[in-house]
């Protein structure tokens, strides 16, 4: 008898990363929820979750999670593996908000009350089992645009509805709204300006040395020693010679260069930008099948005719996967911008770590991660939709 | 008509064509055959420009192709290739619409010659136009990649090795749609391959290219009778020519009144066929039958025997 005639045997019923998931979530029942501070500077107390949620919800959100982890535990269906990992959310989202309430004083505005390791485990643990079911969905690319827009919603109507304002992170958001959606335009612009710079040049500049040997060696050969340099470093690299310009011309002065803020910002993310647009097209161009460009020249397109009705089409999905590499990679690395006065996201990171003040790091960090995120998810089914053309 | 005179190409140092001249009349298909690195290949596009010639010149109906743009000349000139080419990101009705498109038709126009093409190589429209070629089979994107080339009604084809990716069966009927479009059509077709058999079965004309030169450009009936040289002999096949001869020749002059047994030939086949079928079934007449199914009489091993040997 083998083991495929035995269903029930516990490696039919278990599934392996779900005994990853119920450890960390059963781990994150044993450990604090919440951490209570009077005010930004002092040592935390933490609360667990009985004591922060007392009555009923607290033993709701237990059984909850110990509900959830058991049955992330089981081999079931993807779709309600994803329900369970979004019920589980939801309810941690809630719970948060309900424990952060209760554990902060009436009327008090210094207190600090954030998440503590056993919410952030849960949410690792849930986080996961919703991935790994989106994956094992194995969704069309619209629906995981659907998915993401249906997510984002849920998270705006949570955050709109001041459960989790007396939340630390929010108190500090509230401390810095107008900062906040300044400095989140500023890195939006860094990100996806430098990713504008670098596709116009890029382009050109990748089908221009394509036909040369030489010059392609020579080309990719710069644009990955300027890929080796630290981020840190090569910010730091621009502000003199940026500065020599804005003192010298005083026409580079007036459009806003300068040794330090957004334009060696800018300049440092374009030139990170550039070799992933470069090497992509080149890879692009390559992939054409040569008896596709032989035919069109036979046939009579004229240069400009074949670049622009089978070459570049044909190039274009490994172009718009250089475009999903450069903004997840711009939109991470525009955070150390802030460093030499380019603003974004990192101001609220760098203060925070000035600060020893965690919450303030958060700011920065969260709206960063997704950012990245979303846009990874964006583009991927992107990618994916032009790829799939013609190729079925 | 394309007349080529004294045509050279060198590449660096080497000589890939040497001093060829030969002239293709108006609607002949003629066939270009060599071993590869023969020049046949860097002939061919020498008539459509994607190559430039050293020296020599090639006329189309009289006129110096080197004076007429190169785009120009060639959206005047149907070109397929070995593999199709198509074009994996275009449906088969816009990779046939190529161009047309180029050539600034109106849509309706374009619309209606991609159906007219698609009719004309047994592809039901409603269900090939929207397909991509990935979506098709090795001879049916073989036939998309030729009607792509007629789109345009061109009086000249070129193809370059148009059936090597298929297998024999295909071939076989790619080929034969081929004579019987070409005659439907009226179109010149300079093609190239490295199959003898090819050439005899298809060409009017056989240039038969090595080393850079043409050794010899004539019917296929000379070339198989008195090859020019020993290269062009070995081509063919020593042990082959006879039959090769007998595959030329037609059933209908050698059918003679008299009853035979077994099953009929058709009147189209060639005395190969009928020597085959009597020397298979062991029989010494075979009947022949015209298209309707009437006897016409009967074609003998005799016949086909004396006719399989070397003319005087």
């Amino acid at each position: 008898m083998t083991d495929n005639s035995t269903p029930l045997s516990s490696r039919h019923v278990i599934d392996r990363l779900g005994i990853v998931i119920f450890a960390l979530a059963v781990a994150g029942l044993f450990c604090p929820f919440v951490l209570f501070r009077a005010n930004r500077i002092v040592a935390g107390e933490a609360r667990y979750a009985l004591d922060a949620l007392p009555g009923w919800p607290g033993y709701f959100l237990l059984a909850a999670v110990g509900t959830g982890a058991v049955l992330a535990l089981l081999r079931l269906d993807s779709r309600l593996r994803l329900a369970v990992s979004f019920a589980a959310l939801a309810i941690l989202a809630v719970g948060l908000g309900w424990a952060v309430d209760s554990v902060t004083p009436a009327g008090d505005k210094i207190s600090r009350t954030a998440p503590a390791l056993g919410f952030w485990l849960e949410l690792l643990a849930f986080g996961l089992l919703a991935a790994d079911s989106v994956v094992r969905l194995g969704l069309k690319p619209l629906s995981r645009i659907a998915l993401l827009i249906a997510v984002s919603v849920a998270i705006a109507t949570i955050l709109l509805s001041g459960i989790w304002s007396d939340l630390s992170v929010l108190r500090e958001y509230a401390n810095r709204a107008d900062v906040f959606w300044r400095e989140a335009a500023t890195h939006i612009a860094l990100a996806l300006g430098s990713l504008v710079a670098a596709a116009l040049v890029g382009l050109p500049l990748g089908i221009a040395i394509h036909p040369t040997k030489r010059l392609r060696a020579v080309v990719t050969g710069l644009l990955s020693a300027v890929q080796t340099i630290p981020s840190i470093a090569l910010f730091g690299l621009l502000i003199a010679p940026l500065a020599w310009l804005a003192a010298t011309v005083p026409a580079a002065a007036a459009i806003g260069i300068a040794g330090i803020g957004a334009a060696p910002a800018m300049l440092a993310l374009f030139l990170y930008s550039l070799m992933p647009v470069v090497s992509n097209t080149l890879a692009g161009l390559d992939a054409v099948p040569p008896a596709a460009n032989v035919a069109a020249r036979g046939m009579g397109m004229t240069d400009a005719e074949r670049l622009l009705q089978v070459q570049l089409p044909l190039a274009f999905p490994s172009i718009l996967a250089a475009i999903r590499i450069v903004l997840v990679q711009n939109i991470g690395l525009a955070t150390v911008a802030a460093l030499i006065g380019g603003g974004g996201f990192g101001v609220f990171v760098f203060q925070g770590v000035g600060q020893t003040a965690m919450d303030l790091v958060l700011l920065g960090a969260v709206p960063t991660v997704a950012l990245a995120f979303a846009s990874a998810v964006i583009l991927d089914a992107a990618v994916e939709l032009v790829s799939v053309k013609g190729r079925t | 008509m394309i007349e080529i005179e004294h045509l050279s190409k060198f590449f660096d140092e080497t000589c890939v064509v040497d001093d060829v001249s030969m002239t293709i009349p108006g609607g002949a298909l003629a066939v270009i055959v060599g071993t590869s690195g023969s020049g046949k290949t860097t002939l061919l596009r020498m008539i459509n420009r994607l190559v430039e010639p050293s020296s020599g010149r090639i006329l189309i109906d009289g006129k110096d192709i080197s004076a007429i743009p190169p785009h120009e000349l060639r959206r005047q000139i149907g070109y397929a290739i070995q593999g199709h080419g198509l074009f994996p990101h275009r449906t088969v009705g816009q990779n046939i619409a190529t161009v047309p498109h180029l050539l600034g038709w109106d849509a309706a126009k374009v619309s209606a010659r991609v159906e007219e093409l698609l009719d004309l190589f047994q592809l039901d429209a409603a269900e090939f136009r929207d397909r991509y070629p990935s979506q098709l089979s090795g001879g049916q994107q073989q036939r998309v990649g030729v009607a792509r080339a007629l789109a345009a009604a061109p009086k000249l084809l070129l193809m370059d090795e148009p059936f090597g990716a298929l297998d024999p069966i295909i071939r076989a009927r790619a080929q034969e749609d081929l004579r019987q479009i070409q005659q439907r059509l009226g179109t010149t077709i300079v093609l190239v391959t490295h199959d003898m058999n090819e050439a005899i079965h298809l060409g009017d004309r056989i240039a038969v290219m090595d080393r850079a030169k043409l050794l010899q450009y004539d019917t296929p009936q000379e070339i198989v009778i008195r090859p020019a040289t020993e290269f062009v002999g070995e081509l063919l096949g020593s042990g082959e020519r006879p039959f090769r001869l007998l595959s030329l020749q037609p059933l209908r002059p050698y059918i003679e009144p008299g009853e035979a047994p077994g099953a009929a030939l058709d009147v189209d086949a060639s005395l190969r066929d009928a020597l085959e079928e009597a020397l298979w079934s062991g029989r010494a007449a075979v009947p022949v039958r015209d298209g309707a199914g009437k006897t016409l009489g009967r074609v003998t091993l005799a016949t086909a025997i004396r006719q399989a040997a070397r003319p005087q």
